[in-house]
Order: structure tokens, then sequence, then C-alpha cells
């Protein structure tokens, strides 16, 4: 079955996840590299120019023999030098680890990279695309022949809640059991829909923005019963600010 | 479980950072040996970080920090539970004389499929020229390859001048690239179930026949034997080595009856792909010199004899060297991981 998460189970008993990366992310992270080796070339043409003073054959061989090792060195040396990361997978945020969560290796690198000569058939990596996109693991044939996958490593930042949440009284605070009840209970996806309603809100027309919160408290009052002189007097979308900020400030 | 997430931060947070330092020296550094004692130690921090996970994933209002820790256990969980071999400093003479030569004994059967498979497609490639000499655009097609054998040797034996003069570092260079390429993708095609491996060892056997078989009904045998032997003893070879790669890569794709998973297979081969690739590209760099700077030169400049008795001593010291090099000692066999 075809997934964007990797899940890794240790003999400890512990699972961790990683994110895949799509075929259209590969893909232009693989652009970015051919216009890095297009650089790469300029520049080597102009190191040629200075050994073609010197011999004119010698500098087309050393052009010929420059073209044909970066364009298969250039993938190798980069993700052995990068654990998994060549210039195009750094800007995107993509990286190339073992499909079984061990140490990359130097022969996985070498063969996933070389065997790109069957992924690019019959042109623009029609292939490894289409292998890549109903493979499981979003695998392309050199992924599959290195035991191989390419994961997401997004950079995480975490939202400005203090700007969000001004250090308002808030009502829940009063009862921490509950509160730490409801910290246990909102799942990582619950928690973000809720922040996440909170920073669009202004995107609303005034009466999905009524309608969304009050399903969104309705969701949430059912997790943890609160008094109801904690809610008294509170509307569903400060109930949602109280909720988040009980959730997401959990430290203070 | 209700638990004092700031506290439990606060605590465990020193033991996070002192196993991200560990990593960063290991993955620096792999070549590092540990003490039993600080194994121990990184084993007992890989333990309570893994365990801070599993706490921690409970926590809605973590996603960094989960984040953090999902990081730091992959990281430890890949240094601690890998069972390859680690990857040495490279010896460029143990890996000449003992790694390849033992790598490619270890794969003899796919080589002699790969030769059988090239040799059938050099029996019809003769046979093809033999009884439809007709058929020689389409079994050769390159253009200097087409003319009659007789002019050419005749052309090549009064030549005035050197057609390689100051173009042989060139033409080396592209022997050596294209040869490179045909071959890797002779490899890589082994994942096509091998077919591609298949169709590309047996076109090369069909131009490779239909070759010898032309020059020698032409009567210029020894003409072809002065040209081919010096680098087609290497080139060939090394093109029947890649196939023999690509049929191992064939072979552990499609299992044969072996009830272990992909991922294991594949991981049981990639080294030794890893070795037959860069020991045909020795090869073929080698063959794309001699090409170029001997074979393309005949009598009466180079006399044959010496050419054929060259590339014979070539092929002798080829076999020896793939059949002996490396015997007395034995590679550590790489184990899959449990």
């Amino acid at each position: 079955m075809k997934t964007d998460t990797l899940l890794i189970r240790t003999p400890e008993g512990v699972v961790f996840s990683q994110q895949l990366a799509g075929p259209a992310t590969r893909f232009l992270a693989w652009g970015i590299d051919l216009g890095c080796i297009g650089v790469v070339m300029i520049i080597l043409n102009l190191i040629t120019l200075l050994f073609v003073l010197l011999s004119p054959g010698l500098g087309e061989a050393f052009d010929i023999l420059g073209y044909f090792v970066i364009s298969i060195g250039y993938g190798i040396a980069c993700e052995w030098l990068w654990r998994g990361q060549t210039v195009g997978k750094r800007v995107l945020h993509i990286r190339v680890v073992d499909a079984e969560g061990l140490r990359l290796q130097f022969n996985q690198i070498v063969t996933r990279n070389l065997l790109r000569a069957v992924d690019a058939l019959p042109g623009m990596y029609f292939l490894g695309g289409l292998v890549c996109w109903f493979n499981g693991k979003c695998q392309r044939l050199g992924d599959i022949a290195a035991n191989t996958v390419v994961i997401r490593q997004p950079r995480l930042t975490e939202p400005d809640i203090d700007q969000l949440l001004p250090a308002k009284y808030n009502s829940l605070r009063l009862y921490p059991h509950l509160a730490a009840r409801l910290r246990q209970r909102v799942s990582p996806g619950e928690a973000a829909a809720a922040l996440q309603s909170l920073l669009r809100r202004d995107e609303f027309e005034a009466i999905p923005r009524v309608e969304l919160f009050s399903e969104l408290a309705r969701h949430f009052r059912a997790k943890v019963d609160f008094p109801a002189e904690a809610l008294d007097g509170i509307t569903d979308e400060q109930y949602i600010r109280n909720i988040v900020d009980v959730v997401y400030r959990a430290r203070k | 479980m209700i638990i004092d997430l700031q506290r439990f931060l606060s605590q465990e947070r020193p033991c996070w950072a002192e196993l991200e330092n560990l990593l960063n020296r290991l993955e620096a550094d792999p070549d590092q040996k540990m003490s039993l004692e600080q194994v121990r130690h990184f084993h007992l921090l890989y333990e309570r970080t893994s365990s801070a996970l599993a706490k921690i994933t409970t926590f809605s209002s973590e996603p960094e920090t989960r984040r953090y820790l999902e990081s730091l256990v992959a990281r430890a969980y890949g240094e601690i539970h890998e069972t390859r071999a680690r990857g040495h400093r490279l010896s460029l003479s143990n890996w000449f004389f003992h790694q390849l030569p033992q790598t490619f004994r270890r794969h003899l059967r796919a080589f002699w499929l790969s030769l059988a498979i090239t040799v059938l497609g050099c029996a019809f490639g003769g046979l093809a020229i033999a009884l439809d000499p007709g058929s020689k655009p389409v079994l050769m097609p390159f253009p200097h390859l087409l003319q009659d054998p007789a002019k050419r040797v005749a052309d090549e034996e009064n030549a005035s001048t050197d057609k390689y003069a100051g173009i042989k570092t060139t033409f080396s260079a592209d022997l050596m690239t294209h040869n490179i390429k045909v071959a890797i993708f002779a490899l890589a095609s082994g994942m096509t179930f091998g077919l591609g491996t298949i169709c590309l060892l047996f076109y090369n056997g069909v131009m490779l026949g239909a070759v010898a078989v032309d020059y020698i009904r032409a009567g210029q045998a020894t003409f072809l034997f002065g040209w081919l032997l010096p680098h087609g003893v290497i080139e060939i070879p090394a093109i029947i080595i890649a196939g023999q790669g690509g049929l191992v890569l064939a072979g552990a794709l499609i299992g044969w009856g072996r009830r272990v998973p992909l991922a294991v297979r594949m991981r049981e081969v990639s080294r030794d792909l890893v070795t037959l690739i860069f020991g045909f590209g020795l090869m073929l760099m080698w063959a794309g010199f001699i090409e170029a700077f001997l074979s393309q030169y005949h009598e009466p400049v180079i006399p044959y004899a010496f050419k054929i008795t060259f590339g014979l001593v070539e092929l002798a010291l080829l076999i020896l060297y793939l059949a002996k090099s490396g015997s007395t000692q034995k590679l550590g066999v790489e184990t899959p991981p449990a």
C-alpha cells in the first residue's frame, strides 16, 4: 500500500517515522542538480581553455572526461559527503536514507546513482517516475536496488503562540488536572487543526467562521468536560484559543 | 499517562544533547573506536532517548521535540543496529588484488551465463553475415565497418599519414567514456529482470561475430586479430563482466525461490555490484587507452605479430588475475542484518 510515511520499529519497540518525498519534489531537486551540473560544466570549460593552450587534444580529452566524471560523480560525491543530500535535495529539504533506518553506505549511494541509467528511460526519468509513483515507499529502480528511500526533512518552526495568544486570563488553567488530561487526549492532528483555524481565522467569511469554531468547540468539549463556570461567557472562538493555549503552552 | 512535561523535558534534555554530540562525532569520524564502557554508555543514551520518544509521542504540544527525538533515535538506531562491515579505509592494492577477483569468482555462474549469451550473439551475427552479406548495414551500424575489409586493410597499411595524430587523447577519452556508459547500462539493465542486460549482451555479440566473420571471409584474419586483440581482450571481458553484474542484480531482484525479502537480497549483492562496476570501469579505461594508442596502428608501423602477441599476453594475464589473484586470502562474508 502506498503511504507518505515510512515507519520503522526498533527492536526496543519504539516506532519512529520518516516522511517520504514524492516524485514531484524529487523531480524538482533533480532539476536543480541539473542546473548545478551545468554550472560546474561551465567552470570546467573555462579550465579546459587553459589546457587547450598547452595541447588542443589534451584539452578536449580533459573536457570529455570531465563531463563524464561530473555527470556521473556529482550525485555520488554530494550524497556521500553530505550524508544523502545533493544541492537540489538540500534546497528542497529532502535526503536519501537507508530504507531500514540503518547507516547509508557508499555502495548504496553508488548503486542508486548509477542505476539512473535505467530510471531515466526512455527520457526525463519516465520509468523511474512511474515506478516511484506506484511503489509503496516511493522508490525508483535505483532506490529499490540500493534499498534506499528519499525522505522529507522539513524545517520545523514552532508557531508564534505568544503573538497569537496574548497573555490573557485563561479560565481553563484554573483546573490543572483537566488541562493535563486535555493535553493527553488531544492528538497532534487535532491540535494542529485548532491552531491552524486560529492562524487563518481572518481568511473566513463571518458565518463560516462562526460555524467552524462552533464545530471545533463541540469537538474539544467532548474530549474533557470542564466545569460550567470555566466556560461561562466565552465564545467558541475564545474557547478554542484557550484550548490551544493549554495544549501548546504546556511548559509555562 | 500524565507526566509533568516541563520537569520531564528539563531532566531529559542533557541526555539528548549528549547523544547528539556523540552521534555528530561518530558521523564525522566513522573509524572512531569506542571502548566497551563508551559503547555501553552510548547504548544507554539511545535507550533513554527511545523511551523519551515513546513518552512524548502522546503529547500533541511537543511536535518539534518529537521530531527531534525521532531524528536522534533514527541516527542512533542506524549506528547501533548496523551489522554490515564498516567501510574501512580504502586500500587500492587490497581491492585490486583481492576484493575484485574474489567478487568476480563469487558470481562465476553469472559470468558464464553472460559469456554464453555473448557467444550466442556472436554465432548469430557470424551466421547472419555468412548467409546474408547484405545484412551488414543492419548488423554493423558503424560507417567504418561497412566498407570492404580488403579495401580497408589496404588503405590502413598504405596510409602515409597518421590519421590519429593530435587526436589520440581525445579519441581515447571518447572510447573510455562511451564504453563505460554502455557497461553501466548493461549492469543497470539488470533491473528489467535481466531482459535489458541479455539484449545488450546478445546485440554486442552479434556485432562482434558479424565483424569477425566479415574479415575472416575476406581473408583478413591477421589484420582482424592484430586490430582487435590488443584492446578487445580487455574490452570484451569488461562488457561481459558488466553483464555478469546485470545478471547478479536480476537474480537478486527475481529471488529464484529464495524466501528472503527483496531488500535483504539486494543488500547481499550491493557491495559486489559496486566492486564489479569499478572493476570493469578500470578495464575499460585501459582498453580505451590501448585502442587509441596501439590498436589503430597496423603494419608496417607496428607488426601484427607484436600486436597479436601483446593481446594474447594481456588475455593470459587477465585470466590468471581473475582466476587466481587473492585466492589465498578470504574476504569476510558480509552478513545481512537480522
